[in-house]
């Protein structure tokens, strides 16, 4: 951990430790896994077998009168209700409707009094399809002859502050595009001084949040409630709202502790299904998924992309071109706003003058891919840093120089129409540097590399908070931001301590109940510092000037007499704390005071993005030539946040997401072999282990608080996964001459680039 | 059917079928739901429980295999007046857990690792971890919990 800085501050820009830390170390976190209603049922799915079919009948008769069975619910059993939902586009039937679109889509449920009993139940119904040619790439979804996934046109969702216009279901596979230009790519390429160009392939992976998506729903007349798993409850809601045809007031989304989300378990996933077995079923339904089924049910969009990038004579970056292909499975989730991201974290932190991004989504029929992580980044930084370091090399430049020479400075407006660059790049790759030893002697067969990148974060900025003050001076903040493990239930109270000048011991949170806490738009983009931060900032303020009117009262002077104290306010002698205050005011040790904030698209978050997440990594490599094995030995993240309110948790969020992105560098992918994901569980899908820790590991955060968010913070918590996979393939060409443009690095890959590599074979 | 065994220190009894495993009964008959279940095939961790004072997956455990045996889950690490076990008070001084689903196999896995090996070098540490598991932290705050409670913390510090 890095040493922290001497502080202005009392209770932000300190460590402090978690607020949840007693509960998590002793087994009493509240999870939805944990919980039980009274006179709950258990579901359990049926999937589709195929990846592509028409559903000619289902029999569920058998099945709804085995033991313990309360009812089985199809997709001919939905009416009343308006079974499609999504957030981007309302493509996704909450169970398949007259045809399944990939082999583990849900095609009935079974309600019974226990999971065993529905389990037992599921194999005695009885569904007839009819298979349809499958499309399972971008490639097989944009030919000519492609089957249609989608029929029809959608109606949009409540996704706002999405620029593109929805493209699904016009006649053609593709989910959605999205295209960016600016100067004339084609004249800048003709007078380039260098060019390099390739292809390359992102993989689909899995985020492997350990408690596997859950839901328990209580369906009654004209009231829906639901404790959840997800991420973004108010979205949840949304959907919810219109599949029951509700007022919002009627509702309710819960969500205690998580149990991991990055990204996957934004939007809405299980909760429409949970909610319509209960609706049927007219009890409270739990709907726990295995991770077996959890990954059958979101995965992150792969990506083939070809790019060019071009210099001057000057080693000058003039033009980058890049045509993406994503592929975003069955149904749109979330990938509609991954392609429009994907395509602006395609240019890189670098300021460059000439630039054509060509996006686009396909539908094909594979597990529906949404969010993950980064958001499309790291699947557009593998081509861009590993360009970044081929260009280099090919025009005899350090590729440390080379960025430095052309990353965004302070202040400028690298991509036309959005927030000026918030960051210090070059302080930060110097960091970076030094850290990695870029400079120093390096072992056979180890490679270096540092690589950056920089993402339009914060998601929308629509956000409201309350901030009670209680008559004994301790406080409630009500705020809709989910504890997913990030540390927001530490870092909201540290903000109102600080503001508030009260012990940080004293101020609470209630999380993340759509009938009792404000509206929060999303956890996630890394934006509850920024933007909840500065709505509870906001909001205590708000109380302290309510209180300041209350201590005038209180004492019988003018407002303007009033002086505010650390922890309370002054008037000439009298000194008065809150609790005095609020107690004086109501003449009871009770009460309270109410400090409200609303957060909108204006004033200093009228510019989209709210911040650029901006994270610079480094990895040092070992190669084994004999099997093509790499051992990250080093590896260093270097967080441009503004302020850390709490460092431990950022360089936490850093450390987590750079090992999720060694993980794609070096072996995470979800494998199909034709229609079928093969290897759809934790024994076959390898992720980052103990073994696999690097032997040395370097945090740094830089904090010139140059942010718009609270003291001048940043969000972070994505960025360090995102050029991690360009690192990783960036330092393996150092170590040992080969370049490998698809990730993960496997060892089989790198072995057979060394071995094409000696037969004289160029790749 | 009956199961008896000894839980937490205290001589435990509960009804259970044949089918169910050490986690059913520890969370849905016990109610006992520190023990968590993700993986269910033995890869993860967050199930692991101490039987005999051995780290055990207690998703694919029999609850039969554990009649008459001593079994430990996380609820009863702590002290009966609510002072943490050190290895539970150095994951909280080192951050090390963050969504903490993996937190409680983690911490019984570590607790059966000092108790075997009281000083283990980081090598040792990670080659017993390598069983659990953990998708937030990146495992770098685990091991320097584990080193800070074994006393090695220090002059592992760079």
């Amino acid at each position: 951990m890095s040493a922290e800085k001497k502080t202005e501050f009392h209770v932000v820009n300190h460590s402090v430790p978690r607020r949840d830390g007693r509960v998590k170390v002793t087994g009493k976190a509240m999870y939805v896994s944990d919980m039980k209603l009274t006179g709950m049922a258990y579901t359990k799915v049926l999937r589709s077998p195929y990846a592509h079919a028409k559903i000619v009948s289902i029999d569920a008769s058998r099945a709804a009168s085995q033991p313990g069975v309360y009812c089985v619910i199809t997709g001919n059993d939905l009416e009343g209700l308006n079974p499609y939902y999504g957030h981007a586009v309302k493509d996704h039937p909450l169970l398949a409707i007259e045809k399944v679109r990939y082999a583990g889509e849900p095609v009935a449920a079974v309600v019974a009094v226990d999971e065993r009993a529905a389990f037992c139940a599921l194999e005695h119904i009885d569904v007839k399809y009819e298979e349809l040619k499958p499309v399972l790439t971008p490639e097989e979804a944009m030919a000519k002859d492609a089957p249609l996934l989608h029929e029809r046109k959608f109606e949009a969702g409540a996704l706002r502050g999405f620029e593109g216009e929805v493209t699904a279901g016009r006649g053609t596979n593709i989910c959605q595009e999205h295209h960016l230009k600016w100067g004339d790519v084609e004249e800048a390429f003709k007078n380039a001084a260098a060019v390099v160009e390739g292809e390359y392939y992102f993989p689909m992976t899995y985020a492997y949040a350990m408690e596997a998506y859950v839901a328990i729903a209580d369906v009654q007349e004209a009231a829906v409630t639901v404790y959840s798993s997800a991420q973004h409850p108010f979205m949840v809601r949304h959907d919810l709202k219109s599949v029951f045809n509700l007022p919002v007031s009627q509702v309710r989304l819960i969500v205690p502790f998580v149990g991991g989300g990055y990204g996957s378990k934004s939007y809405t996933k299980i909760e429409p299904l949970a909610a319509a077995c209960s609706w049927k079923a007219k009890r409270p339904v739990k709907l726990q998924l295995t991770i077996e089924e959890a990954m059958l049910t979101t995965r992150s969009d792969d990506a083939y992309t070809w790019m060019r990038t071009a210099v001057d004579a000057n080693g000058k970056i003039i033009a980058r071109q890049a045509k993406i292909y994503m592929n975003t499975g069955a149904y749109a989730e979330n990938s509609p706003l991954v392609v429009e991201k994907s395509t602006n974290r395609c240019v890189g932190p670098y300021a460059i003058p000439n630039v054509q991004i060509d996006n686009y989504s396909y539908y094909t029929n594979t597990v529906p891919a949404s969010s993950y992580r980064g958001f499309g980044c790291a699947q557009v930084t593998l081509p861009g840093e590993s360009q970044i370091d081929e260009l280099a090399a090919k025009i005899g430049k350090d590729a440390y120089e080379f960025r430095l020479a052309n990353a965004a400075k302070p202040g400028e407006e690298f991509m036309p129409k959005m927030r000026p660059f918030d960051g210090t790049l070059k302080e930060d790759l110097d960091i970076a540097a030094k850290a990695i030893g870029w400079k120093e002697p390096i072992a056979k067969g180890h490679g270096r590399s540092i690589a950056c990148s920089t993402s339009d974060a914060g998601a929308y900025p629509l956000t409201s908070t309350a901030v009670r003050v209680h008559a004994d001076g301790s406080v409630t903040i009500m705020t809709g931001s989910t504890e997913l493990g990030q540390g927001s239930h530490t870092v909201i109270p540290q903000i109102a301590a600080e503001e508030l000048g009260v012990p940080f011991e004293n101020v609470h949170v209630v999380s993340s109940d759509t009938a009792i806490t404000p509206y929060d738009r999303s956890t996630g983009a890394s934006r509850t510092t920024t933007l909840m931060g500065s709505a509870v900032l906001e909001a205590s303020r708000e109380a302290i000037q309510q209180m300041v009117v209350m201590a005038a009262d209180v004492l019988k002077v003018k407002v303007e007499q009033i002086q505010v104290i650390r922890g309370g306010v002054r008037c000439g002698e009298a000194q008065l704390n809150w609790s005095e205050v609020i107690s004086k005011y109501y003449a009871l040790p009770d009460g309270e005071v109410i400090g409200r904030a609303y957060i909108r698209k204006s004033g200093k978050f009228s510019q989209i993005p709210v911040f650029w997440e901006t994270v610079s990594t480094g990895v040092e490599v070992a190669i084994d030539e004999e099997t093509g094995k790499i051992n990250v030995e080093k590896l260093v993240t270097v967080g441009d946040v503004g302020l850390a309110i709490n460092p431990a948790l950022v360089e936490g969020q850093d450390i987590g997401a750079a090992t999720m992105g060694m993980g794609i560098g070096l072996f995470e992918e979800l494998v199909y072999q034709g229609p079928q994901l093969m290897n759809g569980s934790i024994l076959d899908y390898r992720l980052p282990r103990f073994a696999d820790l690097p032997k040395k590991v370097d945090l740094h955060l830089v904090q010139n608080r140059d942010g718009v968010g609270p003291y001048g913070a940043k969000g972070g918590g994505e960025g360090s996964l995102n050029s991690m996979a360009a690192n990783i393939a960036n330092a393996v060409e150092r170590a040992v001459g080969v370049r490998i443009r698809s990730a993960p690095l496997t060892p089989e890959k790198v072995w057979r680039a060394l071995k094409d590599k000696k037969a004289g074979g160029k790749k | 059917m009956k199961l008896q065994f000894n839980l937490n220190g205290r001589s435990t009894e509960t009804e259970y079928e044949h089918q169910e495993t050490l986690a059913e009964v520890l969370r849905e008959r016990l109610n006992l739901t520190g023990t968590k279940l993700s993986c269910e095939v033995q890869v993860c961790g967050a199930c692991t429980v101490l039987v005999d004072g051995l780290p055990v997956s207690a998703c694919t455990m029999l609850a039969y295999e554990a009649r008459g045996r001593n079994v430990v889950s996380i609820e009863g690490l702590a002290k009966p007046d609510g002072t943490l076990h050190p290895i539970q008070q150095a994951f909280i001084d080192e951050f090390a857990f963050q969504c903490g689903f993996c937190t409680p196999g983690m911490i019984l896995a570590a607790k059966a690792l000092l108790d075997e090996n009281p000083q283990p070098t980081r090598d040792e540490i990670i080659h017993y971890m390598d069983g659990n598991i953990c998708r937030c932290t990146g495992y770098v705050s685990i091991v320097r919990a584990i080193q800070k409670v074994a006393g090695t913390l220090e002059e592992s510090k760079k």
